[in-house]
């Protein structure tokens, strides 16, 4: 291995906020932070782009590992990625730059200060999802707090103050538990490197407390009910480009990190607690689309929406079945593209009107034609129509619960029609209906920068829905082969 | 003869004390140019005992009441470098309340010297001695601006306090001669056997004698009032400089003449480690003045460096040493960011104060930005290395309770460093602060600060030095 392709793509963003943190204008006006940042993360898209071209997908082993000593005796710094992780990297670098770029109105002051919070807060998140040692994971799991935390509180809405200190407290107290496990990991079997783990398994009489410990963060993270209630704060005070940052990929480190730590390093204890997964998912999927149907603020909505498509990905990844996973891992994906462009959708009317409640719209067809036809794309998609990616999460994730359990299959599938209930109303109020408020008339549709984000959005959530196959190819043999290892386990212990 | 060569720096930072007073009688007008000399004395004393480390095994002079060994070595060098910077950055501030008088640096050059002897020793005597040395010295620096009712008051606090816990560590020390027949701590070890539960009461009062200069809870109410009161350099130097002598001395005490009634010791670091965590983090949430809240958090920060010490092992000495290092320099950071608030030769120490900071200092809000996660330990700041190194020794020993409880105040005291980032960062801003900060401020807080940012790229390094620290 030559260039270290991995810890390039770690390192790019943090280089570049560096170059914008000595740069001098932080006054709105100026532009040029805006593209330089822009250029920083859209050359770490291509980067990423080109991991994946050649990325070997016939195999499940580990690619592009890079192992350097750091701690000696204790940890090394070891990065690498396989099947599962790679498409969250392009997720994480496909959405960052279109963040950015939508960074128009809504970042009023201290635009060049925002920019070094995105870009540092993308390292950190490619972090999570390349790194093979549980410390280095802890390390990028915790360390997003901070820039996130910054994002929610400078620039958030009015109660910014409270959702940040939430959104920080919960996380932190969910994450402590897991440093608890992770070094008593190493006590237990004298590492922490994960590849190291995964041949030599961890002594069962641990592995209950130990998956509890990694429960509680990710069910924090997740979120899953009822640890939940930060994130409907989160999002509705952050700004745009911070909710989308949260829903797409934040919210992805917990469903990455079930399927990675929890099944991959304690089969037993996974085994023992799926029923408590299937409990939390179902509650959650019907708890909380009811709840959804509540609301009255779009983007409290969408995030009560969020809360309910993870709880599908929770309990698609505790199916541990071919389908079940992939289905988890591309709802995931999905939910990433698509949360992160009705995100995007609320926050071109909020610019405009400065409103996220519902009923100040209604009849926005009439008004805004083109952003209504990209709305209802994503409002499709979130509900799972067939052609969209939703579909193929969702369909999928059904089928292996089916296999497993049909009693909470049932459930769930009411949760799916819960889902198409409350997004259809939330577009049906919205965008059809008489119009009843007289400013709206003003609003003028997308300008062009909105509409290359939602339709660059839109690609490929309508591509991959028709055309799966390359995700497919991509993550089929890591996730047979953690399978594979996870019934070896189980049969062996 | 005994080498005295060893002890040079001891020798040569006594003599200068002499030297200075001489000169400050003689000399009008020569608090600067003490100042200054001080300054070199300390270097000198640091160059000098970076070179003999090279080469150290174990020696012990005076029969046997006095150590040098590589614990020593560190832990001196630690205590002359902050010594340093402390007297170094509070020239202006001194300046500004009219007490650059000669008796300053003079006054931490005997509490260093005290401090010294504290670390190598190696007999109760001698530990006493230079623990009267130093908390003499300290008594009257807590006083030092002495026109002030809060300075004098902190400074009798201290005092009288302070005197009472020396009283009960005085007794410990005749209680445990009494039962072995020795000062000497080596001799001690080897009585053991006889006089187990009477060497237990001993060892009760020593440790609250030493809990209390370290501000351990529940002997830790000076600690609030000692810190608001005194002049805010001085302050800094008592969260810093007497910590690293006393924990020298923990470590000494419990792991050379005690270290098999471990059971016996164990369950008070426990409990004086969980007191002071979960106490520090909770106190610290309703303060309004930065430095009693410091105060509060110095308190959780030392009972994060006795769980390391509860674990008895090698790995927890190293971690709890490897952790007040890192505090010390976090703090440094913090205290220079609080001594460049001010305006019009007026310091600020409110939390309110420091609202809106980060609209018109950007810099020093990002400093204190890093500085204060990393308190909180938040990863990849270095804060959360000595947290780690602290619960990775604290795991080992099947600590479970310990480590829980202390990750989950970590959890309360990031509320309260929370609050801080929150008023500097989400509220309005206020006037601007003076930006005409002597060098040596500017240097300590980029030095702190970008050590602390950039910890994480070689942790390694401070765990080779301290590791060869290895006492059981």
């Amino acid at each position: 291995m030559d260039f270290p392709i991995i810890s390039a793509l770690i390192l790019l963003p943090t280089i570049g906020s560096l170059f914008l943190f000595f740069t001098k204008s932080n006054n709105e006006s100026n532009f040029t932070v805006k593209y330089v940042a822009l250029f920083t993360s859209l050359v770490n898209f291509m980067l990423s782009i080109y991991l994946w071209y050649l990325f070997d997908q016939n195999t499940s082993e580990f690619q592009f590992v890079e192992e350097r000593e750091w701690v000696a005796g204790f940890v090394n710094y070891k990065v690498g990625v396989d099947g599962i992780s790679i498409l969250f990297i392009v997720l994480t670098t496909f959405i960052t730059p279109l963040c950015i770029i939508s960074i128009n109105n809504s970042i009023k002051f201290r635009l060049r200060d925002f920019l070094i919070a995105v870009l540092i807060m993308e390292s950190f998140m490619i972090g999570v999802f390349c790194s093979l040692d549980l410390i280095i994971f802890y390390l990028f799991f915790e360390a997003g707090l901070i820039p996130m935390f910054l994002i929610i509180g400078i620039w958030g809405g009015q109660r910014r103050v409270y959702s940040a200190f939430k959104f920080f407290l919960y996380t932190l107290l969910g994450s402590v538990l897991m440093l608890v496990a992770i070094i008593s990991i190493y006590w237990i079997s004298g590492t922490t490197d994960v590849i190291k783990l995964y041949q030599l398994g961890i002594d069962p009489k641990y592995q209950n407390l130990l998956w509890l410990a990694f429960f509680s963060s990710f069910a924090v993270k997740t979120p899953m009910w009822p640890v939940h209630t930060w994130l409907p704060d989160a999002h509705v005070e952050a700004p745009t480009a911070g909710s989308v940052l949260l829903a797409a990929i934040l919210l992805k480190m917990a469903g990455y990190g079930f399927i990675r730590f929890s099944l991959g390093l304690f089969p037993l204890a996974s085994e023992l607690f799926t029923p408590l997964i299937y409990l939390l998912s179902v509650i959650a999927i019907i708890f909380t689309s009811l709840i959804a149907l509540m609301q009255d603020d779009m983007k409290k909505l969408i995030a009560y929406s969020s809360v309910a498509h993870m709880g599908f990905v929770t309990l698609g990844i505790f199916t541990i079945q071919q389908q079940g996973i992939e289905g988890s891992i591309i709802q995931m994906l999905s939910h990433g593209l698509v949360s992160a462009a009705l995100f995007l959708c609320v926050g071109v009317v909020y610019d405009r009107m400065h409103s996220r409640l519902i009923n100040t719209y209604g009849g926005l067809i009439s008004i805004i034609p083109k952003y209504s036809v990209l709305f209802m794309v994503f409002t499709l998609a979130s509900l799972g129509l067939p052609g969209t990616t939703g579909f193929v999460g969702e369909f999928l994730i059904l089928m292996g619960v089916f296999n497993d359990n049909i009693l909470v299959a049932v459930i769930a599938s009411v949760g799916v029609i819960l889902g198409a209930a409350y997004i259809l109303w939330l577009y049906k109020r919205v965008v059809f209906g008489k119009l009843i408020n007289k400013d709206l008339e003003k609003m003028i549709d997308l300008n062009k920068s909105e509409y290359f984000i939602l339709v660059s959005l839109a690609i490929p959530i309508l591509f991959f829905g028709f055309y799966p196959e390359p995700i497919f190819n991509t993550i089929e043999v890591s996730v047979d082969n953690l399978i594979t290892m996870y019934s070896f386990n189980l049969t062996n212990k | 003869m005994e080498n005295l060569q060893l002890v040079l720096p001891e020798i040569f930072i006594a003599l200068s004390i002499m030297f200075l007073l001489i000169l400050g009688v003689f000399k009008k007008n020569s608090s600067n140019l003490i100042q200054n000399i001080s300054l070199i004395v300390l270097l000198i004393s640091t160059v000098i005992i970076f070179n003999e480390t090279i080469e150290i095994k174990k020696f012990f002079l005076f029969g046997d009441s006095f150590v040098i060994d590589y614990l020593s070595s560190f832990m001196k060098m630690v205590t002359l470098l902050s010594a340093f910077i402390v007297l170094a950055i509070s020239k202006n501030y001194l300046k500004i309340f009219q007490i650059s008088k000669i008796e300053y640096p003079i006054l931490i050059l005997s509490s260093v010297l005290g401090m010294m002897i504290m670390i190598s020793s190696n007999d109760l005597i001698v530990f006493y001695m230079g623990l009267e040395l130093q908390s003499l010295a300290l008594y009257v620096l807590a006083t030092f601006n002495r026109d002030n009712i809060k300075s004098s008051e902190a400074g009798l606090k201290y005092f009288v306090l302070s005197a009472l816990s020396s009283g009960l560590l005085l007794y410990g020390c005749s209680l445990i001669y009494g039962f072995s027949g020795s000062t000497n701590f080596d001799v001690i070890s080897s009585q053991l056997n006889s006089n187990e539960y009477s060497l237990t009461f001993g060892i009760v009062f020593i440790l609250v004698g030493l809990a209390f200069k370290i501000s351990a809870v529940p002997f830790h109410m000076w600690a609030p009032d000692v810190y608001e009161g005194s002049p805010t350099t001085v302050t800094l130097f008592f969260t810093m400089v007497p910590k690293i002598a006393a924990l020298t001395v923990f470590i000494r005490f419990l792991f050379i003449p005690f270290q098999n009634l471990i059971e016996q010791w164990q369950m008070i670091l426990i409990f004086l480690s969980i007191a002071s965590m979960l106490f520090g983090a909770i106190a610290a949430i309703g303060q309004t003045n930065i430095k009693r809240l410091i105060a509060y958090s110095s308190i959780g920060h030392v009972g994060y460096a006795l769980a390391g010490l509860a674990s008895a092992s090698n790995e927890g000495i190293q971690s709890s040493i490897i952790y007040l290092t890192i505090y010390i320099i976090m703090n440094l950071g913090l205290f220079s960011c609080l001594l460049m608030m001010k305006r019009n030769n007026e310091y600020f120490e409110k939390i309110d104060d420091l609202s809106g900071l980060s609209k018109n200092h950007p810099l020093l809000s990002l400093s204190l930005l890093v500085i204060l996660f990393s308190l909180a330990g938040i990863p990849p700041l270095a804060g959360f290395f000595a947290k780690l190194y602290i619960f990775k020794a604290v795991i080992e020993q099947s600590m479970y309770f310990l480590a829980i409880v202390g990750l989950l105040s970590t959890v309360i005291a990031a509320f309260y460093y929370l609050r801080i980032i929150k008023i500097i960062y989400f509220d309005q801003e206020q006037k601007k602060y003076d930006e005409d900060h002597s060098l040596w401020l500017k240097f300590s807080l980029m030095i702190s600060t970008i050590l602390i940012l950039f910890y994480f790229i070689s942790p390694g390094q401070l765990i080779e030095v301290v590791s060869r620290i290895n006492i059981i």
